[in-house]
């Protein structure tokens, strides 16, 4: 009976858009590109938000379709945007001018251009992966990579993240309005001292929650229990965000739904 | 069992695609209907609009795109704010994506707003799309020391030494302003890490909601204003329309974030009522069973 119901009920729908589109209400998905484009989009909408219902092959569709074409835009971009002009323009800029680009890029021979071929060899060792016996060649390109970008960021988080925190916590306490330190000014406010103290008090509570060498017991137990109402207001700040965040994608769906789509509003 | 504690158990049991659906309907009503609530701006979202204002015209403003179309109702609002600002107070624009569709998103803001609203504006004397580079960090770590090392051509194939607004330029350090849209990494934390921070460039710019309490703490000393999620990207929106209205003037298609707060909001609403009831009938159920231990 709930089968039959939910037929009739889905029977309907399609019958009210047939009428829709005949009558030039809503846009028509045969005659334009345009009309094809806005359909298939509003269907694979549907086809995502069915997952709340329950899973099944229609969303599963949706979302192998949604993976299968960011990767291949992935790497579409990547050689079109990197490969091409940042290592074959590098290494033979007259023939990636008259194959890949136009005359206007004006590539021209780098005077080092030989050292590109360290990163074309790196790039084919990282591809050996996917034969059956060089696998083990690829580990050299991952060493680098790994090298490289923990080297990088070890750098970067001691210059912006540790000492720039640590320095920008204690600035916060002398008092001065945010607005006065971005533009250099001197005006001077309590009300702001007073809250960057609590924030710092905040911090210090939070961080001896995670000091593992004394027992939480006495004073410090206390100062503790006050660190993990600090972190209960971060993740209940950090929720209350997320649920903005996917509210806003939904609303942004609907919107398209109702304006593009059904061209009710 | 009284009725009482029959429909209390039936609400505490309830199937959660009933909220799906009240959250669902809570907000095509107020989508249908427009609703909207008035926005006051907080102190974050002033500094950047004020940053914005008081650069003098011409200023160099660095504008990442790193978000793509999953993110796209949230930041979009914010991007075209962005951009409408900096073109009204005619800076140089240069546009630039560590993510691949973040290049997609460049060129729709640059059919959508600039062509479309500010046509006197030139492309390589006002603003430039410098296209996606592969390398996340590294990328801003390479450009700030040497620009032309990674952008040969601009995201068009033209060469970066024929683009008037890039003669002159080796690097982004010296620039007046980092403006980020991000919705992940890379994004707005990695420009404050390898850009703002060791160049001394100003940072600010908008991101997705999640990511915003992870970025509060590098306000105001390594960030000078941040906008976290749409909510924020209303109230620049409110900020620039103040500044400038005749922006007052088409409200669906200048103030996107704004008609999107009203159906925000009754969905907030319902998420609360549905939070408070599922508490209240859960403490109710809980006192029953101590009594009848």
């Amino acid at each position: 009976m709930k089968r039959i119901l939910a037929l009739a009920i889905i029977g309907l729908i399609l019958l009210v858009l047939i009428v829709r589109v005949a009558q030039g209400e809503m846009p028509n998905p045969f005659t334009d590109l345009e009309g094809f484009g806005i359909w298939f989009a509003a269907l694979l909408t549907l086809a995502i938000i069915s997952f709340l219902y329950d899973d099944n092959p229609v969303y599963k569709f949706a979302e192998h379709l949604f993976v299968g074409v960011s990767a291949a835009y992935w790497m579409v971009m990547g050689f079109w945007s990197t490969l091409v002009p940042n290592l074959f323009g590098k290494l033979a800029p007259g023939w990636t001018m008259s194959l890949f680009l136009s005359e206007r890029a004006e590539l021209t021979r780098d005077p080092l251009w030989f050292m590109y071929f360290v990163p074309l060899a790196f790039g084919v060792l990282l591809l050996l992966r996917l034969t059956p016996k060089g696998g083990h060649l690829s580990r050299w390109s991952l060493a680098f990579i790994l090298g490289t970008t923990a080297g990088l960021r070890l750098i970067a988080f001691l210059t912006a993240d540790f000492m720039g925190q640590i320095r920008g916590t204690l600035k916060s306490v002398s008092g001065y309005t945010p607005a006065a330190i971005a533009g250099g000014a001197t005006s001077y406010s309590f009300e702001t001292m007073f809250w960057d103290l609590i924030a710092v008090i905040a911090i210090l509570a939070a961080l001896s929650y995670f000091y593992f060498s004394k027992e939480h017991k006495g004073a410090f137990g206390r100062f503790a229990r006050v660190g993990i109402w600090v972190l209960m207001v971060t993740f209940g700040a950090g929720f209350g965000y997320t649920v903005m965040g996917r509210i806003a994608l939904l609303v942004g769906r609907i919107e398209f739904l109702l304006v593009e789509w059904l061209q009710v509003l | 069992m009284s009725r009482f504690y029959r429909i209390v158990e039936a609400i505490n049991e309830l199937d959660k695609r009933w909220v799906f659906l009240v959250v669902g309907l809570a907000v095509v009503t107020a989508t249908i209907f427009r609703l909207t609530f008035p926005e006051v701006p907080t102190e974050m979202v002033e500094a950047i609009y004020e940053k914005v204002e008081n650069l003098p015209a011409g200023s160099r403003v660095v504008l990442p795109f790193d978000y793509d179309p999953g993110s796209e109702p949230e930041l979009q609002p914010m991007a075209d704010a962005f951009v409408r600002h900096c073109a009204e107070k005619g800076h140089k624009m240069y546009f630039i994506a560590l993510w691949p569709l973040g290049q997609s998103m460049v060129a729709g803001v640059i059919d959508n707003v600039l062509r479309e609203e500010y046509p006197d504006l030139v492309y390589g004397e006002d603003y430039v799309d410098l296209g996606f580079k592969a390398g996340n960090e590294g990328v801003i770590a390479v450009i700030l020391t040497d620009l032309k090392k990674l952008y040969t051509t601009d995201s068009r194939g033209n060469a970066i030494d024929r683009i008037p607004m890039m003669q002159g330029i080796s690097s982004i350090r010296g620039f007046d302003l980092i403006l980020s849209v991000s919705a992940g990494y890379p994004g707005l934390k990695e420009w404050v890490q390898y850009g703002g921070t060791p160049g001394n460039i100003p940072v600010a710019g908008g991101c997705t909601a999640v990511q915003a309490p992870l970025l509060y703490p590098y306000y105001p000393d390594q960030l000078l204003g941040l906008m976290g999620g749409i909510k924020a990207a209303a109230e620049y929106e409110y900020l620039v329309m103040e500044g400038y209205p005749k922006f007052k003037e088409r409200p669906t298609r200048y103030l996107t974030a704004l008609i999107r707060m009203g159906p925000q909001t009754v969905a907030h609403l319902s998420i609360v009522f549905f939070i408070v009831l599922g508490n209240v009938t859960f403490q109710i159920l809980r006192r029953r069973r101590r009594r009848m231990n």
